[in-house]
């Protein structure tokens, strides 16, 4: 019995508006809603509602035999959230059928697993509450961005506590190895490893609709029949696709519907079954341990970080926003913490790409701007106003731990606080339960009790993270006016 | 081949052109070329083209002896070429003023008596179409292109016409009626077009109304730079400089530039800005800069000449062109060679070759501040613009545009047969 185990995913960017240089340090608002708006609005109406639905259809018909997992990033969600929030009403449907697994991933499709280890454990810490918030269910297989992996990154999931990893079954990391079966990471033999099935997986997503190919048409008879008679051993068939490719790139009457509507039925006639990889990885055992000691991904002909990080832009630009990771995770700033996630998006990264072989075409296709070199100009100012926001939460002057040991410092000093007041309270207690005696010494200890009271507050003004007493407000900037003042 | 101009003797962009595509033209093999000019000097690069001067062609019979010929333009052209032309003279043109050799005197530049000098350069065309026996005639732009057609009528040989720029490009929409008539009547008599950019191919097609099948481009290339010039050595300067260098002129949009640097220096301060060249709007740009108040840091040169052109590039941080029309335009392929960043308007012909450039409209201010902007801030992308610019230019040869160019004649040849 073979096990197929679909991966769709889900991502979506905020794109920066057009934002000149002299908008620096005037305008804090980045994003180009209208373009955003219309490209999630667009994609779910043609792909991504009638895909859910179908996938939904495909569940209730197979008497929940069907089963897909999905990969979302945090961005999509919040971007469905602002303009299609139908469509998370879907994905909970999708959810309580239990046939639906939800895979870990970053929050903002971002590159942190390459740039920062602590940045990368924080994002899919965010990514994976969300998940657990909205569908209720916790992720346990970890899917990188765009699949990114190596064997460092396989030792920080793995200390994250997740057993499996999905990632791209890359020709030159496999060699004659077939990626149809379950392997163990090298450095971090706890992690197993699901890998891509690329042949099978563009033979949907990019010959479906290709007349010159000498397999068309596809059909679900012929593409079951191909998984089935695949060697016994090869014991799982791991299909990632971005989920727009079902209504978007292959559209509506190319009848992909209707193809996937038929898998489960000529999977039940050649015992083929459709799965999520949890099931999968309980079942088999890795038959291999792999070793990866430069990163790949699914992206580009040659399947590693290169459209990310293959030029000089790409890699200032990188080097610039990681290099205040450890200065934001301090802010407690909403909106710039909110800019941080979406400025990490690894799509921001692709636009620079300066490939124009082969690949070309496919940046070029999807960046909103004209040439590597506009992106490039266009994130550098957005980033540039971002820094200056950053330096104005904390001078660059101090250094990260002299700053730690202030925000320590006034922690600390949050944590004695809490102490004295418990003491006042209980004092107050003691007097209030002190029925029997005299009023006298009551009135007294009371008195002891205000003054231990009026002590506090003169502290608490630079203080925010007081606990609320006698309906006094909590400080409304907390942290960044302490740490301010601290320094002075 | 019939030219207006040929190095070292230029007063354009024509000369320059024309000879790098001869000389891509023959290192390519197989091609024997004669290129005609008004007014050859002696010092022309030779080898690769037979140059014959129309200046030393007779068009009226003169009885003279070869040692003559020999001592009076023997250091420019073989005697032997001289007789061959003169079997061939096809009509009596004594009645027009010609010299000891019974040839007409050119001046080989842009006179008051252009078209005169454009009729005389056709009648030489006739005699030399008789001599020479070729394949094909191709003429460089307007001032040739009569002869172009005369060789044709003479030799019944396809014609093939380089278009360097049109007469809207240069009067920016407001033709010359003469000119017109004359570039129409070469187009309409060409067996095919060839024009240098996309650019120039749409006006070809849309204000001359020529067929589009009829129409090709050939993007021109550039002649590496002498190692003289590359080795130039960079003036010291604390700020940055960005600089426009061209005429100062309606065409070439100087005034966006201006617009530009007065948006840049509201938020920087360590640049400066410089605009070389000369030309009509030249006084216009003082004083536009001096009510944008950034007088302190906007700089003009004047004409540069020669090396000084270079060495202008050579202090520049950035190059700037935002023509507002340009059939092709060379000097930011120099620039890039020069390993200086270019910022090039998405209205002139190079932009549809050139990819380590930054392209705006010509109009949008904005954009091209940014750019601006960014190159001198963020030295990543100065760097790449730089690295990949300096690998693309030496990628762009006119050995490759002569290929083309060559495969143009050979599908024009086979149409004739």
């Amino acid at each position: 019995m073979k096990s197929v185990c679909f991966y769709f995913k889900i991502h979506q960017p905020f794109r920066l508006k057009r934002y000149r240089f002299f908008d620096i340090g005037n305008d804090h608002y980045y994003y180009d809603d209208f373009a955003n708006d219309e490209i999630i609005t667009r994609l779910a109406q043609v792909s991504y509602i009638p895909m859910a639905e179908t996938l939904l259809q495909m569940i209730n018909d197979s008497n929940r035999e069907f089963k897909c997992s999905l990969c979302i990033s945090g961005t999509a969600i919040e971007q469905f959230q602002l303009y299609v929030p139908e469509y998370i009403d879907l994905l909970k449907k999708l959810a309580d059928t239990g046939c639906v697994e939800f895979l870990s991933g970053t929050y903002s499709h971002s590159l942190a697993s390459l740039e920062d280890p602590e940045e990368f454990i924080r994002e899919v810490k965010m990514h994976d509450d969300l998940i657990k918030r909205l569908f209720g269910v916790k992720p346990k297989v970890f899917a990188n961005t765009e699949l990114i992996y190596d064997d460092d990154i396989a030792c920080l999931i793995g200390s994250m506590g997740f057993k499996t990893c999905l990632t791209e079954g890359a020709k030159h990391i496999l060699g004659w190895k077939s990626p149809d079966y379950l392997y163990a990471s090298a450095s971090c033999p706890d992690v197993k490893l699901l890998l891509t099935n690329d042949k099978l997986a563009d033979d949907i997503a990019r010959n479906f609709n290709n007349t010159s190919w000498d397999e068309y048409p596809l059909t679900a008879d012929k593409y079951v029949d191909w998984i089935a008679s695949l060697p016994e051993q090869e014991q799982v068939v791991n299909l990632y696709m971005s989920m727009d490719t079902f209504g978007s790139f292959l559209p509506k009457d190319t009848g992909i519907f209707d193809f996937m509507k038929a898998l489960p039925r000529f999977g039940k006639e050649k015992g083929v079954r459709f799965t999520t990889p949890s099931e999968v990885v309980a079942k088999l055992k890795p038959v291999d341990m792999i070793s990866v000691p430069f990163p790949i991904s699914d992206i580009d002909e040659a399947r590693d970080v290169s459209a990310w990080k293959g030029n000089e832009l790409q890699n200032e630009a990188l080097g610039k926003l990681y290099g205040v990771a450890e200065r934001v995770n301090l802010c407690q700033d909403r909106r710039l913490k909110q800019d941080w996630e979406y400025l990490q998006s690894s799509d921001h990264f692709y636009y620079m790409s300066t490939k124009n072989m082969a690949d070309g075409a496919s940046h070029a296709a999807f960046s909103p701007y004209d040439s590597p070199f506009s992106a490039f100009t266009n994130y550098m100012n957005v980033l540039a106003d971002f820094l200056v926001r950053v330096e104005e939460q904390y001078p660059e002057n101090i250094d990260n731990e002299e700053l730690n040991s202030l925000i320590l410092t006034i922690k600390n000093q949050a944590a004695e606080i809490n102490e004295l007041n418990k003491e006042v309270n209980s004092l107050r207690t003691n007097i209030l339960n002190a029925d029997d005696s005299t009023n006298a010494p009551k009135e007294e200890l009371l008195e002891i009790a205000e003054k231990a009271d009026v002590e506090t507050p003169a502290k608490e003004a630079a203080e925010p993270a007081a606990p609320k007493r006698r309906g006094r407000k909590p400080g409304p900037k907390p942290g960044a006016k302490g740490a301010k003042k601290a320094a002075k | 081949m019939f030219g207006w101009e040929f190095p070292p003797h230029i007063l354009g962009g024509l000369g320059t052109a024309s000879y790098g595509l001869t000389k891509g033209m023959h290192a390519n093999g197989d091609m024997d070329i004669t290129f005609v000019i008004p007014k050859p000097w002696g010092d022309e690069e030779r080898g690769f083209a037979n140059i014959i001067g129309a200046c030393n062609t007779p068009v009226a019979w003169r009885d003279v002896s070869w040692d003559y010929v020999n001592s009076r333009i023997g250091k420019i052209m073989n005697p032997q070429t001289y007789f061959d032309l003169r079997d061939h003279i096809y009509a009596d043109f004594n009645y027009m003023r010609l010299n000891d050799l019974g040839c007409i005197e050119f001046s080989g530049k842009y006179p008051d008596n252009l078209v005169e000098e454009i009729n005389n350069y056709s009648i030489v065309a006739g005699v030399i179409a008789r001599t020479v026996p070729c394949d094909i005639i191709h003429a460089h732009d307007w001032l040739t292109y009569p002869a172009g057609i005369h060789a044709k009528n003479v030799t019944g040989k396809p014609l093939v016409i380089h278009v360097h720029a049109s007469e809207f490009d240069r009067s920016r929409g407001k033709p010359n009626p003469t000119v017109f008539a004359i570039e129409k009547d070469g187009m309409a008599n060409a067996d095919h077009i060839i024009t240098v950019s996309d650019l120039t191919r749409r006006t070809v097609i849309e204000k001359y109304g020529i067929d589009p099948a009829k129409v090709t481009t050939v993007h021109n290339a550039v002649i590496p730079l002498d190692d003289e010039i590359l080795n130039l050595k960079r003036t010291d300067t604390k700020d940055k400089v960005i600089t426009f260098l061209g005429r100062i002129t309606m065409q070439k949009g100087p005034e966006y530039f201006v617009e530009a640097a007065a948006k840049v220096l509201k938020k920087t301060k360590n640049v400066r800005f410089v605009m070389a060249g000369g030309g009509d709007m030249e006084k216009d740009m003082i004083r536009l800069a001096a009510k944008r108040n950034i007088a302190d840091r906007f700089h003009f040169t004047g004409f540069l000449r020669g090396k000084e052109v270079y060495q202008m590039f050579r202090d520049s941080d950035v190059y700037v062109m935002p023509s507002v029309s340009e059939p092709f335009g060379i000097s930011p392929l120099e620039a890039m060679e020069m390993g200086v960043p270019s910022i090039i308007s998405k209205q002139s012909g190079c932009a549809e070759i050139l990819d380590n450039v930054i392209k705006t409209d010509y109009w949008d201010v904005d954009a091209m501040a940014d750019a601006m902007h960014s190159i001198i801030t963020n030295k990543a992308l100065y760097n790449t613009l730089r690295d990949r610019g300096i690998e693309e230019i030496h990628g762009i040869t006119w050995e490759k545009a002569g290929k083309k160019v060559i495969d143009i004649y050979r599908k024009v040849i086979e149409n004739r047969q």
